[in-house]
C-alpha cells in the first residue's frame, strides 16, 4: 500500500531532517513509529500529508502503485490517505458539517459516484457522533474553533470514520489527552482497523499503544528508522527508553 | 477655490434652490435648505486634500452632469419582488430614483401608535412635526454630500414610534434607482424618531434595476429615546455603474440600544459617515459592518462613535474583502470625552486581499480624555491563512473549493450577527455569487 525508499526531506532550504527512511505498509497492518522530539515524526507526517515548506531532496514513496509525491495533498486524500493532524486547525466560520459533506463529496466524485444525499449522509455522521461520543451540535459548529485538545483529536478522528480512508497516517493523535479521551479516541482507531485498510500510529508516548495494539512498531531517530520489531519494542521503549534504544543501535 | 468646485452645471442647480423653492414650503425648512445650498455651493464636492476625504477622489461624481431625476419610471410589482429579499416577511415602503411609489409598498397592519410615511406626505400636511427632527441631527461637517442632500431633498421615509411601541415586523426601505437618461442624482433622507422603550427593526435597502448608473446621496436620521431599541439595516446593493454616498446620524438616549449591519455589495464609487452620538449613560452600539470590492470598485466607510456620557458602550466589527482591482478604506473613529468614564469601546477591522490588485486601507483612530475607561481595537489587512487551506485540502477538499469555503467564512462571521434570516440568506447567496469560487459555494447558501 504504501512503500518509502530512503526518503531523505528537509523543511525548505533548511537543514536535513529525514536522513534515509525505509518504511513498507500493508493492508490491514498496524504500524507504530515513535522516535524522540526532533527525530522526524512530524516532517514525516507533513511529507506524506503533502504539506508546502517541506521538500523531497531524494528517495521515494509509493501509495498504492503511484507516486506519491506526484499528487497534491487533496489527490492524496482524494485516493484514500488521510492524516490526523498533531495540531488541528482551529477554522472560524466554517461548520464542522460543511467539510465533513464536502470532503465526503469530493471522494466520492472522485470515485466517480453521485454527491451524497443529506439524509442519507446525516445519518452515516451521526452513527459515527456517537462512535466518537460526540454531540449532535458539533457538526454546527466552526471546525475546531473554541474545542479543546481532546475534542479536537475526537474530531479528528470523527472525519477519518466518516471519511474512511485506506491509509490513517496518525501524527501524535495522543498528545494533550487525558485518559478517557485517549480511550474514546483510540476505541475510534480501532473500529477503523480492518483487514483492507492500514493505520500508522507516530507518537512519542508508548501509551497509546496499550490502546492499540501495532502489528509493527520502529523507532526513529535522527530522521532513520533505527530499530523495527513488534508490539515488545514498544514495551521495551518504555523500560530503557529511547536513549538506550539508540545507544544499542549506534 | 478647492479642486472640486462646484461644475456650472451644479452651481446651476444651487442657483435654482435659492430663487426656486415652492412658495408654499414651511419657512424653516426653505431656510435650512437655502442655507444647506449655499454651505454646498461654497465648500464645493469634497476633496482628497481634507483628511476625512484622503483615501476617496469624487470627482467621477463632481464632473458628471447629474440630472434632477423629473420623468416617473414605470416599474412592476415584479420587478419589485425581484429586488427585495426573498421571504422577507415585513411592511414595505418602495422608492423609485428617490420618489415614493405607494402603488408598489404595502404599509397595511401598522399597529397603532407608529407613524410611517413618506416625506412628501407630511411635508404637504404635517411638516410642522417635522420640525425638531428634519435635519437638527444631521451636520456637514465632514461631508458637504450631506449638505446636498438637505438642498434638493427630494423625497423620504419618516418613521416614528410612541413610547413603548414595539413593531414586530420589520421595516423594508426599499430604493431603487432606475436606468433613467440622462443619469440623475437623488438624495433621499430617512427620519427615525423611537420614543422611549419603543423597538423596531428597519431595512434600508439600495438597489437598481439593470443598466442604472445615477448618483444616490442619502441622508439618515436616527434618535433613540430611553430605552429604545433599534436595529438598522443598511444594504448597499447597487449596479456596479452607479454612484452612491450616504451619512447616517445617530443619537441615542440612556438605555437605548441601536445595531447597525452595514453591508456594501455593488456601486462604483460608495462613500459611507456613520455618526453615532452615546449621550446618556447605559447607551449600546453595536456597529457590524462588510463590504467586498472587485472590479475597479471603490467602497469608503468612516464610522465616528462619540462616548460623551459615561457608562456607554460601542462594540464595532467591520471585514472587508478586495478582489480584481477592488479599492476598500474603513476608518473608524472612536472619541472618549472626558466625563464618559467607564466607557467600553471595541473596535476591530479585518480584511482580506484575494488579488495582488486590489488594497484595502484601514485606520482605526481613537481618541481618548476619560482615565477609567476600557478601550481595544484591533486591524489587519491579510490573505487567507495557509495553514487551514492545507487543513481543508489534506480532507480531499479541491483549492478552489477550499478558498471559497474560507473567504465565504470570513465573510459570514459578520453576516450571522444578522438576526433577519431572509436578508442574511438573501447576501450571502448576492456575495457567493460575487466571489470566483462562486459555483462551489451552493451547498452552504
Amino acid at each position: 500500500m504504501l512503500k518509502i525508499n530512503d526518503l531523505h526531506a528537509r523543511v525548505e532550504n533548511g537543514t536535513p531532517i529525514l536522513k534515509g527512511i525505509d518504511l513498507e505498509v500493508k493492508p490491514g497492518e498496524v504500524h507504530a513509529i515513535m522516535g524522540p522530539n526532533g527525530s522526524g515524526k512530524s516532517t514525516l507526517c507533513q511529507v506524506l500529508g503533502g504539506r508546502d515548506g517541506y521538500e523531497v531532496t531524494s528517495g521515494t514513496a509509493e501509495y498504492l502503485g503511484e507516486d506519491l509525491f506526484a499528487l497534491e495533498p487533496e489527490e492524496r486524500a482524494r485516493a484514500g490517505l488521510l492524516l490526523g493532524f498533531q495540531y488541528p486547525v482551529e477554522i472560524p466560520g466554517v461548520k464542522n458539517i460543511y467539510l465533513l459533506k464536502e470532503a465526503y463529496n469530493a471522494q466520492r466524485k472522485h470515485r466517480g459516484e453521485p454527491e451524497a444525499d443529506t439524509f442519507q449522509f446525516l445519518k452515516l455522521v451521526r452513527e459515527k457522533l456517537q462512535m466518537m461520543q460526540m454531540d449532535e451540535s458539533f457538526l454546527h459548529r466552526a471546525v475546531n474553533a473554541g474545542f479543546s485538545g481532546g475534542e479536537k483529536k475526537r474530531n479528528e478522528i470523527l472525519q477519518m470514520l466518516v471519511l474512511e480512508p485506506k491509509l490513517a497516517l496518525l501524527d501524535e493523535t495522543d498528545s494533550g489527552l487525558d485518559i478517557d479521551a485517549l480511550k474514546i479516541v483510540s476505541d475510534g482507531v480501532n473500529k477503523l482497523r480492518s483487514a483492507d485498510r492500514a493505520i500508522v500510529l507516530v507518537t512519542h508516548y508508548q501509551r497509546l499503544l496499550s490502546y492499540i495494539e501495532p502489528d509493527f512498531v520502529h523507532v526513529l531517530s535522527d530522521g532513520r528508522i533505527i530499530k523495527s520489531g513488534d508490539k515488545t519494542l514498544a514495551e521495551e521503549l518504555e523500560r530503557s527508553g529511547y536513549l538506550g534504544i539508540i545507544e544499542e543501535a549506534a | 477655490m478647492s479642486a472640486n468646485a462646484l461644475s456650472q452645471h451644479y452651481a446651476e442647480q444651487v442657483r435654482q434652490i435659492q430663487d426656486g423653492l415652492p412658495p408654499e414650503l414651511p419657512e424653516w425648512l426653505a431656510g435650512r435648505r437655502r442655507g444647506a445650498a449655499q454651505r454646498f455651493a461654497a465648500a464645493g464636492f469634497p476633496d482628497p486634500r481634507q483628511e476625512e476625504w484622503k483615501y476617496t477622489n469624487v470627482r467621477p461624481i463632481a464632473t458628471k452632469p447629474f440630472a434632477t431625476a423629473e420623468a416617473v419610471v414605470a416599474v412592476s410589482p415584479e420587478t419589485i419582488a425581484g429586488l427585495a429579499f426573498e421571504g422577507l416577511d415585513a411592511y414595505r415602503m418602495v422608492f423609485v430614483d428617490g420618489r415614493f411609489r405607494p402603488e408598489l409598498s404595502d404599509l397595511e397592519g401598522l399597529p397603532e401608535g407608529v407613524v410611517v410615511r413618506s416625506l412628501s406626505d407630511m411635508l404637504g400636511g404635517e411638516a410642522d412635526r417635522l420640525e425638531p427632527l428634519l435635519g437638527t441631527l444631521s451636520h456637514d461637517r465632514f461631508s458637504s454630500f450631506a449638505a446636498a442632500n438637505m438642498a434638493f431633498m427630494s423625497d423620504g421615509a419618516v418613521i416614528m414610534l410612541g413610547k413603548g411601541v414595539r413593531v414586530e415586523r420589520p421595516l423594508h426601505l426599499l430604493l431603487v434607482g432606475s436606468a433613467g437618461s440622462p443619469a440623475a442624482w437623488h438624495h433621499p433622507r430617512v427620519l427615525v424618531q423611537a420614543a422611549e422603550e419603543s423597538e423596531v427593526t428597519i431595512v434600508e435597502h439600495y438597489a437598481d434595476l439593470d443598466g442604472a448608473s445615477g448618483f444616490t446621496n442619502t441622508v439618515t436620521e436616527l434618535r433613540a429615546e430611553a430605552g429604545a431599541q433599534v436595529r438598522h439595516y443598511l444594504v448597499q446593493d447597487h449596479a456596479d455603474s452607479a454612484y452612491h454616498i450616504g451619512s447616517v446620524f445617530v443619537q441615542q438616549r440612556r438605555d437605548s440600544r441601536v445595531t447597525s449591519h452595514n453591508v456594501n455589495l455593488g456601486g462604483r464609487l460608495v462613500r459611507h459617515d456613520l455618526n453615532i452620538d452615546l449621550t446618556e449613560p447605559g447607551a449600546e452600539i453595536e456597529l457590524n459592518g462588510l463590504f467586498l470590492v472587485g472590479g475597479r470598485q471603490h467602497v469608503d466607510t468612516h464610522t465616528r462613535v462619540h462616548h460623551s456620557s459615561p457608562n456607554t458602550t460601542s462594540r464595532e466589527q467591520y471585514r472587508g474583502i478586495g478582489q480584481g482591482h477592488g479599492r476598500g478604506v474603513f476608518k473608524g473613529r472612536v472619541l472618549v470625552e472626558r466625563g464618559a468614564q467607564k466607557t467600553d469601546a471595541q473596535q476591530h477591522s479585518a480584511n482580506l486581499l484575494l488579488s495582488p490588485n486590489a488594497e484595502i486601507d484601514t485606520k482605526p483612530e481613537l481618541e481618548i480624555y476619560a482615565d477609567d475607561v476600557k478601550c481595544a481595537h484591533g486591524a489587519t489587512v491579510g490573505q487567507l491563512d495557509e495553514t487551514s487551506l492545507y487543513y481543508l485540502r489534506s480532507r480531499g477538499i479541491g483549492t478552489e473549493a477550499a478558498r471559497g469555503m474560507l473567504v465565504f467564512a470570513f465573510a459570514d462571521e459578520v453576516l450571522e450577527r444578522m438576526e433577519l434570516a431572509p436578508v442574511r440568506t438573501s447576501i450571502e447567496r448576492r456575495l457567493a455569487a460575487r466571489l470566483p469560487q462562486a459555483g462551489v459555494m451552493e451547498v452552504f447558501t
